[in-house]
């Protein structure tokens, strides 16, 4: 199973809509590095608003494709953490600190303007 | 009265199955919005620990309905090589996979109740309660 990468103006979009397992993880992983890589965009925004629940591995392959992109050049803005997504992640002692995270999508879209300074 | 249910963890995808049970006992419970994801979270972390750890193993779910309180056990066993030092594992930020380390002590602060067996050469079973509050 593959996740969607949308294109929207010059920015790339990621709503995450079914179950996350380990191999949709790691493809995804590779599969926005490529589409940065390809698009030459500078924002992404993952919108975890479906997401029910992140484990250990999840939240390790979202932290680090959010480094990676920062790597490349690109800021990644995650949205819509559910209420218990981030309880549970604290639980677990996963902060990810360094993410830039926002509300929702349109609050999504204002920050990754605001990383950028556009 | 209590039910359990199993799921055999052999191969990767077994990780989406054990967390669906979890989802699926955890409303059958009553548990809210925020309990169900812990335990289907502490369950996820209980697979992937076999299936990176062990190969093969088991995880039961089973509901528990006492006269004044209700929950649900969760139960991973395996036949694997069995932990050297529980001490380390149960450390924040310990891992030989690469991972996060945040499995195992994540797994006891998702939970209310938590017990490690284990033997070297032998497996291990881990069995972790929540209760309904």
């Amino acid at each position: 199973m593959r996740i969607p990468i949308l294109k929207l103006q010059h920015y790339l979009l990621v709503s995450i809509q079914t179950e996350i397992d380990d191999n949709t993880a790691i493809q995804f992983q590779e599969d926005l590095l490529s589409k940065i890589h390809e698009s030459g965009t500078s924002g992404v925004v993952i919108d975890l608003t479906s997401v029910d629940i992140i484990d250990s591995y999840i939240a390790k392959v979202l932290g680090d494709v959010v480094t990676m992109s920062d790597l490349m050049g690109a800021k990644v803005v995650l949205t819509g953490i559910q209420p218990a997504v981030a309880m549970t992640l604290i639980d677990l002692g996963i902060h990810l600190s360094n993410v830039p995270t926002a509300l929702d999508l349109e609050q999504g879209l204002i920050k990754l303007r605001q990383e950028l300074g556009e | 009265m209590t039910s359990q249910s199993c799921v055999s963890i052999r191969k990767e995808l077994d990780i989406v199955g054990a967390r669906q049970l979890g989802r699926d006992i955890t409303k059958e419970v009553g548990f809210g919005l925020v309990d169900q994801a812990r335990v289907t979270t502490a369950i996820s972390e209980l697979a992937r620990n076999i299936y990176l750890y062990a190969d093969e193993g088991e995880i039961c779910c089973e509901a528990l309905d006492y006269t004044n309180k209700k929950g649900i056990r969760i139960t991973a066993s395996d036949q694997g090589k069995g932990i050297e030092d529980v001490a380390k594992v149960m450390q924040d930020g310990y891992s030989t996979s690469g991972g996060l380390g945040a499995g195992l002590p994540g797994v006891k602060r998702l939970m209310d109740e938590f017990d490690l067996q284990t033997e070297v050469g032998k497996g291990s079973v881990i069995s972790a309660v929540k209760w309904l509050r």
